[in-house]
């Protein structure tokens, strides 16, 4: 089965060109544990799954092209994308599915919304029509775009839109890129709001990263010095890898990758209900090659350390809060209130997956009282390891972790929206001061359905 | 890729304009050895053919064709032929042609009025299709750039005409004011009048003005002629001061096409404005990691319409000469940027209340840097309530012409109020009395009201900007947000 993804906005199409070149560094590593029938068969699977090869020929031979549709306002960040790939030699963007145009949506996303986006509908809807073309099954899209600037949110906001009616029955889930907390765009907050408003009425999923947390990871985890805007986008794309690359339901007795993790198998067990779609990954081990070498991880460790981060709400490994217990709904002690989940997704990669024990993420008093035991948490394994890690465990949670980021947003733009500071802007391309309302007034929706979990 | 076109008027804005064509040529010939058009240099330049009578535009293509040769994207105004003739005799005329050329003999008499109301309607459909002949040769015009000065008439009065006239006729295009103000010690005793009555219309159709003051250029020219190594043999080296690389001074020339013997004593001071362009558009002609295309600009720093007038700096002044780049040289580019003596108005910005800031970054510096001295620098800069993380920030890979990175902050902050505040009692006192006053109302247009009219707008703009500052330092509530019934 198939993705088709779409790239909006200068992050979108810099996070979409790193996933590919993860992606197939991934397939085309090192994978010692496994024989080498099941490994022909993951990279098939890969292939398949993300990039497209005329006329079927060998592996080897032709040079995949991934299935993408590239969307940006100005042609800077699509350009540089498009030379990033050709010169990685393994894959490459597939030619004619780029738009772009001119000027840029300058940080705006009326500008973005309502008039970029309707004028690029037609010529970016027929791209998308035939990069699905070109799929046997496609199982849905993935948009990558960020929540700040004008181009990803205001663009990515309407395409979606588009997508949802052009295609009703498949399933669309939004990748944003949350901005640092200060420092990126000023009307940032504005922005998301917006978009986030809007994606909740059309996207099936939105899976937030949030660039504050990933610069930690950078710098604690990762050791890295000088965080550029590439080793950012590196750690998410490995994020978005660790859940997209095949991996099996547990139990399933297929032999091959072909009939695992689809987006709609995914999005089946994690998103039950419709009010409740904002998804956050957590994973470990994260750790720079050098210090690979000197590591050892048992399954036991990792899950022990994966499950506190979800209760504890630690975006990594280091510094995760071990005084956050779980304890049943019933008490009303102080203890610091713990995580609360609607559902789980648990991806094992590596050796001996068969032995995890995975009952931790299992308990009920995890979950929010109404969702039943036996849907709260699948476990999705393969022996294949990951990126070089021996073993690695991924959490796909639909659950109250982005919601004290969400509620700062909204917080920080209703001030704003208070004093009516940078409004006029909006006016001036097509808004109305009630469409923020009808934002603000979706969004403290959200956040009250998530908080009273 | 978007284009933008300069229109230069009067002494002031044809000799900034002078500069800033020759340090882009420049700094694009540092970036494009092997003399191809492409894609950054069309921002602001022609490609042309010029064996045809009317040199013929040479399409950008892929980006790969060899540059013929280059035109300016420049309307050049003024109504006297002195400047604009030692341009096109000196070595950048080849720039410019003459079908870009507006000129007359007679010049404005430091009056407003008549620059404006006369020159401005007589010249009116001339300059409309110059303007619109450089409009018509851009692919996807993104921005004016109008460069003048306040205090004479040509650069006020003729600058604010064009000014009008650019909102009339191309309303989506932005339109960027760099304007000169007088210093208090002006020869011009008009000045004041002049300076008044163009603000109110910047006020009304600019889109973002960035002020620039003559006493805070001079002063920083002071400041690099004292860092940097002696010119002449025999003057005793001061330790430590031989380090500074004389070419990188963001008033230096060098590496241009006007040779140093040919150099104009404001080169210097209009150097920094230039680099000041160059800077601020970077990020929209190069590539970098975190883009920033002009219109940001406006959106992220101006939160209320009227309220756009930005306060600018430009860091570091020089580089030195070791290559070395310890943290903490960089960490001072970042410290400089907010002190009063690198400000190019007379304003001190860290003492007053900040509504926005941009940072905008060439060269090697990464997001990290930025975000370390942002949270460095945040204690001790007062933001406004509602916008506590009000930073802007741009990446571009290319650094300026002999330096290894560079910073340009644009501020939306309350300091600037003092400049207008200054200028409003330069004009009262004239005012009070009627001094001049008559010299105007000759002019066929001008109406006494004029001036009651300016001084009201300028007395709101600073009211405006007071009114905002009485918040500065308070704690302000949350405001309460919407309830959801249950």
């Amino acid at each position: 089965m198939s993705i088709v993804t779409l790239q909006i906005g200068q992050c979108g199409n810099q996070i979409g060109g790193e996933l590919f070149s993860t992606i197939l560094e991934d397939a085309f590593g090192k994978a010692s544990t496994v024989s080498k029938a099941d490994n022909e068969a993951y990279i098939d699977e890969v292939l398949e799954r993300f990039f497209h090869r005329p006329d079927s020929g060998k592996r080897n031979e032709v040079i995949p092209r991934a299935r993408a549709v590239m969307v940006d306002m100005e042609p800077k960040a699509i350009a540089q994308s498009m030379l990033d790939a050709k010169k990685s030699g393994r894959w490459v963007y597939p030619k004619g599915q780029q738009f772009c145009q001119k000027r840029g949506s300058g940080n705006n996303w009326a500008h973005g919304y309502c008039k970029h986006g309707p004028q690029a509908q037609e010529a970016v809807m027929d791209m998308v029509q035939r990069e699905a073309e070109k799929c046997d099954r496609m199982s849905g899209f993935l948009v990558f775009m960020s929540l700040a600037g004008g181009t990803g949110s205001g663009v990515g906001a309407y395409i979606t839109e588009c997508l949802r009616d052009h295609f009703p029955h498949s399933f669309i889930t939004n990748q944003v890129v949350a901005p640092y907390n200060t420092g990126e765009v000023i009307v940032q907050n504005y922005n998301a709001l917006l978009t986030l408003s809007h994606l909740y009425q059309s996207s099936d999923a939105l899976l937030i990263l949030e660039n504050d947390q990933v610069h930690k990871i950078c710098m604690q985890l990762l050791g890295i010095k000088n965080i550029s805007f590439r080793d950012i986008n590196k750690v998410i794309a490995h994020k978005l890898a660790s859940v997209l690359q095949p991996v099996k339901p547990i139990g399933s007795n297929f032999p091959s990758y072909m009939h695992s993790n689809h987006i709609s198998d995914m999005l089946t067990s994690i998103v039950p209900h419709p009010e409740y779609k904002l998804l956050t990954m957590k994973n470990i081990p994260q750790m720079s090659e050098r210090s690979i070498a000197y590591s050892t991880f048992t399954w036991s460790g990792l899950l022990k350390h994966l499950r506190q981060m979800l209760i504890a709400n630690a975006a990594m490994e280091e510094g995760i809060d071990w005084q956050v217990k779980v304890k049943s709904s019933t008490s009303h002690s102080s203890a610091i209130q713990h995580n609360k989940s609607i559902a789980n997704l648990l991806l094992l990669r590596g050796k001996d997956v068969n032995t995890a024990n995975v009952d931790g993420f299992q308990e009920s008093c995890l979950y929010a009282p109404w969702v039943p035991s036996d849907a709260v948490c699948s476990v999705w394994a393969t022996p294949r390891p990951f990126n070089l890690y021996e073993k690695s465990a991924t959490l796909l949670s639909n659950s109250q972790s982005p919601i004290a980021a969400l509620n700062t947003v909204v917080g920080k733009a209703w001030n704003m929206f208070a004093s009516r500071a940078y409004v006029h802007q909006y006016i001036r391309y097509g808004l109305a001061e009630e469409d923020f309302v009808d934002s603000f007034a979706g969004l403290e929706q959200v956040i009250k359905s998530y908080s009273e979990l | 890729m978007t284009q933008s076109i300069v229109v230069q008027v009067g002494q002031c804005g044809n000799q900034i304009g002078c500069r800033f064509w020759d340090l882009a040529l420049r700094e694009h010939a540092s970036r494009n050895k092997h003399g191809v058009f492409d894609e950054p240099l069309s921002s602001f330049f022609r490609n042309v053919d010029t064996r045809y009578d009317d040199p013929a535009n040479i399409p950008i293509g892929i980006g790969k064709n060899k540059i013929k040769t280059l035109k300016a994207r420049a309307v050049l105004i003024d109504m006297e032929e002195g400047v604009v003739n030692d341009l096109l005799k000196g070595p950048l005329g080849d720039v410019f042609d003459c079908r870009q050329l507006i000129t007359d003999v007679s010049g404005s008499g430091n009056n407003w009025a008549v620059g404006h109301m006369m020159y401005g309607q007589q010249y009116r459909e001339e300059i409309t299709e110059s303007i619109r002949r450089a409009a018509e040769q851009c692919d996807c015009l993104q921005c004016f750039f109008v460069l003048h000065s306040m205090g004479g008439g040509t650069g006020s009065g003729v600058g604010t005409s064009v000014l009008s006239l650019l909102s009339d006729e191309f309303p989506d295009v932005y339109r960027f004011v760099t304007a000169v103000y007088p210093s208090a010690e002006d020869d011009v005793i008009t000045s004041p009048y002049n300076s008044v009555l163009a603000m109110h219309q910047l006020t009304q159709h600019a889109d973002c003005v960035l002020p620039v003051e003559n006493q805070a250029l001079y002063d920083i020219c002071h400041k690099i002629s004292q860092a940097l190594p002696p010119e002449k043999t025999g003057k005793r080296m001061v330790g430590g001061h031989s380090r500074v690389k004389a070419d990188s001074a963001v008033t230096a020339s060098a590496g241009g096409l006007v040779k140093k013997s040919d150099e104009k004593p404001f080169d210097k001071m209009n150097n920094i404005v230039a680099n000041l362009l160059l800077n601020m558009t970077s990020s929209a002609r190069f590539e970098g990691s975190l883009n920033v295309d002009l219109n940001e600009i406006t959106m992220n720093l101006v939160p209320f319409p009227q309220l756009h007038y930005l306060v600018s700096s430009l860091t570091p002044l020089y580089a030195l000469s070791d290559i070395n780049l310890p943290p903490r040289r960089l960490d001072q580019m970042f410290s400089d940027a907010f002190s009063k003596d690198h400000q190019l108005i007379k304003a001190d910005p860290k003492h007053s209340l900040y509504l926005a800031c941009a940072l905008m970054l060439r060269g090697n510096v990464e997001i990290s840097d930025v975000r370390r001295n942002i949270e460095r620098l945040k204690s001790s800069l007062k933001f406004i309530h509602w916008n506590q993380e009000g930073w802007k920030t741009g990446l571009c890979s290319v650094p300026p012409v002999g330096q290894p990175y560079s910073l340009l902050t644009l501020a939306n902050n309350t300091c600037i109020r003092h400049t207008f505040s200054d200028l409003k009692d330069r004009f009262v006192k004239l005012y009070k009395r009627k001094a001049h006053v008559h010299h105007y109302t000759h002019v066929d247009g001008m109406e006494m009201s004029q001036f009651s009219e300016s001084l009201e707008s300028l007395t709101t703009l600073m009211k405006e900007y007071e009114g905002l500052e009485t918040n500065m330092g308070r704690i302000v509530d949350d405001v309460h947000r919407l309830q959801i019934a249950s």
